[in-house]
């Protein structure tokens, strides 16, 4: 044994140590989510009877969960269907305007950090009572406490409003699918703004990193600060999107509906099959978009090094 | 002679006045732009702490504030009565510490365990590795609520390869204590470890190898070097793991509800009952009123992590700019 350890290589040595520092993490990977999926998709395809002493039996129905899943199922369709066009609204949304916030906050001036700090606080109290809390709060700051439920009858019939609106820009020719995003996105703006923490600092976080000497090349070129976003500040902050993408696409999935309905299914429904169903094709669609926006921006993405 | 004169007087006033025009015209697009940027960041600064301030203001409320149409925002007859029953029911100063506890042991846990992951990742090479960092990354993507199910089931009967039930002829239940959680912890898979892992691998690779191999050459064993002099130059990223880390676990009640762990343990799954509570014990039927209560116990529960953040903002944004969340 001794003699055989001698003759291990440098790097032959290195390579095992590098493995023991990876290993804990490995043994958790292969445990809980390598075995957790395979359990998944087992769950998926049978009929799961809970049995008295706190055991299960599967009870093999193929494709049965998932033909009653899009099938038969009230609302999972649904569900499915608002939870991802909601996240295909929000994710460019959300990713411009962190852009447009961390240009605007990566100048320096006064009160700067505490600007910052602000920016961040959503990220920092996103507990789930919060956030209800908060939400039935801005509710109420556009009147007092206790006419928030006349203010929200009025502003239930407000649609009015909206409505002259998006006939008076329609009367102008704009596209009435564009007006509409736009309003959506007006609607709402305080939900684009609390979820736009972390990209914010990425993104602030990868302006600091372009080097200053190019901002100078392109000044003496002669160079509008308009062009100069568009060719050195946009190429450079390119590869931080997609990085942005893939953070607001988990994030909004995980707060979205399907899973709240897969969570619901299971623990009081006690429909463990159908609930891994739900799960499972959420997840691989939500995969499918990452990997088809990723891969398409990827493409047009200029990596600097 | 005089029209020369005159003409090259002329030129001169015309440039000065240009120059004059031009200067003015910057400082004014100056302002301007000065003025745009002080509305867009005051009014986001709004959206963001407005609820906040409502939620601080309403928390003082008497009823008879509550109920009275003019006031607004301000308190007629502040009260602390909703906080004394909040932190009653909410058993605050226990609880706050047990939650405090339960956060920083596992965020010691997270750090030690994703800073060592991480270092293996960024600093050695072996087999397969790309394949296994491929799989940090899936562990970011794919949401846990995926694998709740199977999750609750193997802790409902935990066992480690058989080995549980030929000692105490069993598998154990480990739902409803907080041991799930501190397991998945040690193995890598908490709250976020894919982040974590990600943020310190991305950080060591940013660090010069010149430091390892200085320390390798002056006889430093691997550990004395990880411990000693990679994770003291890491601190930056450490730093903002921990904060992220600290508070996420703080706030999380997904794990919390599917493990079933008491709610002493977990402040922030007890805000959330705290309404029906109050409603049954206290008589309380309003829920007006009762969300005035909801807003007191909000608020105690935000105080710390306020705190934390407040003493550690600058450090904590500061190392998320440099501690490579970026690559």
């Amino acid at each position: 044994m001794n003699g055989k350890k001698k003759k291990m290589s440098l790097s032959a040595k290195r390579s095992r140590t590098g493995f023991l520092f990876v290993l804990p993490w490995l043994v958790g990977f292969i445990w809980f989510y390598a075995r957790s999926l395979f359990m998944s998709v087992q769950f998926s395809l049978s009929d799961l009877t809970v049995s008295p002493g706190g055991g299960y039996t599967l009870e093999f129905v193929g494709l049965d969960n998932f033909l009653y899943a899009f099938r038969a199922h009230a609302t999972y369709k649904q569900v499915l269907t608002t939870s991802i066009g909601n996240m295909l609204i929000d994710v460019p949304l959300i990713t411009f305007f962190s852009l447009f916030m961390a240009i605007l906050l990566n100048r320096k001036f006064r009160g700067r950090t505490l600007v910052r700090a602000i920016f961040f606080l959503p990220v920092i109290l996103n507990s789930e009572a919060i956030v209800d809390a908060m939400d039935l709060a801005r509710n109420m700051m556009s009147g007092g406490l206790s006419n928030a439920s006349a203010e929200m009858a009025q502003a239930a019939s407000g649609g009015m409003g909206i409505a002259y609106y998006m006939q008076m820009f329609g009367a102008l020719g704009i596209p009435e699918s564009l007006i509409e995003y736009l309003m959506g996105a007006v609607l709402r703006v305080s939900d684009i703004i609390n979820a736009s923490g972390v990209q914010i600092i990425i993104f602030i976080a990868a302006l600091q990193s372009v080097p200053g000497s190019m901002y100078e090349v392109a000044k003496i070129e002669g160079a509008t600060t308009y062009e100069t976003f568009w060719k050195v500040t946009f190429p450079m902050v390119m590869p931080h999107i997609i990085t942005n993408i893939v953070y607001t696409v988990v994030d909004s999935f995980t707060q979205s509906d399907v899973v709240e309905l897969a969570y619901k299914t299971a623990f009081t429904e006690s429909n463990y099959g159908l609930s891994s169903v739900f799960s499972l094709c959420s997840t691989a669609i939500t995969c499918l978009i990452l990997v088809i926006v990723c891969g398409f921006i990827q493409k047009r993405t200029f990596y600097y090094n | 002679m005089a029209t020369i004169k005159s003409i090259i007087q002329d030129a001169k006033n015309d440039r000065q006045f240009a120059n004059d025009r031009m200067r003015w015209v910057s400082n004014f697009k100056g302002f301007i732009l000065f003025l745009f940027r002080l509305v867009i960041i005051v009014g986001i600064c709004y959206v963001i702490l407005g609820p906040v301030i409502g939620i601080i203001s309403s928390s003082f409320f008497s009823d008879a504030d509550s109920y009275n149409p003019m006031v607004y925002m301000i308190p007629q007859d502040p009260t602390l009565y909703r906080y004394e029953l909040a932190s009653k029911y909410l058993d605050y100063a226990k609880s706050m510490v047990r939650s405090l506890i339960y956060a920083a042991s596992l965020m010691a846990i997270q750090v030690f365990i994703c800073s060592m992951v991480g270092y293996g990742f960024a600093r050695y090479k072996f087999p397969g590795k790309n394949i296994l960092f491929a799989c940090v990354v899936i562990m970011i993507v794919i949401p846990t609520n995926t694998i709740m199910l199977p999750l609750y089931m193997t802790f409902a009967k935990f066992d480690v390869l058989g080995i549980i039930k030929l000692i105490k002829g069993s598998s154990v239940n480990l739902l409803s204590t907080p041991v799930p959680m501190y397991i998945m912890t040690l193995f890598g898979c908490g709250l976020r470890s894919g982040l974590y892992i990600y943020i310190f691998n991305q950080f060591f690779r940013g660090l010069p190898k010149e430091i390892e191999e200085a320390a390798f050459v002056d006889g430093a064993g691997t550990l004395y070097t990880y411990f000693r002099i990679m994770l003291v130059n890491a601190l930056p990223s450490a730093v903002t793991v921990a904060i992220f880390s600290m508070v996420w676990q703080y706030n999380d009640t997904f794990y919390a509800k599917l493990f079933l762990i008491s709610d002493s343990i977990v402040i922030s799954k007890k805000i959330s009952t705290i309404t029906a509570t109050i409603s049954t014990l206290e008589k309380i039927l309003d829920p007006a009123i009762l969300q005035l209560f909801l807003d007191a116990g909000i608020v105690l529960v935000m105080i710390p992590i306020v705190i934390i953040y407040v003493l550690l903002q600058k450090q904590f944004i500061e190392g998320v700019e440099r501690s490579g969340i970026v690559g």
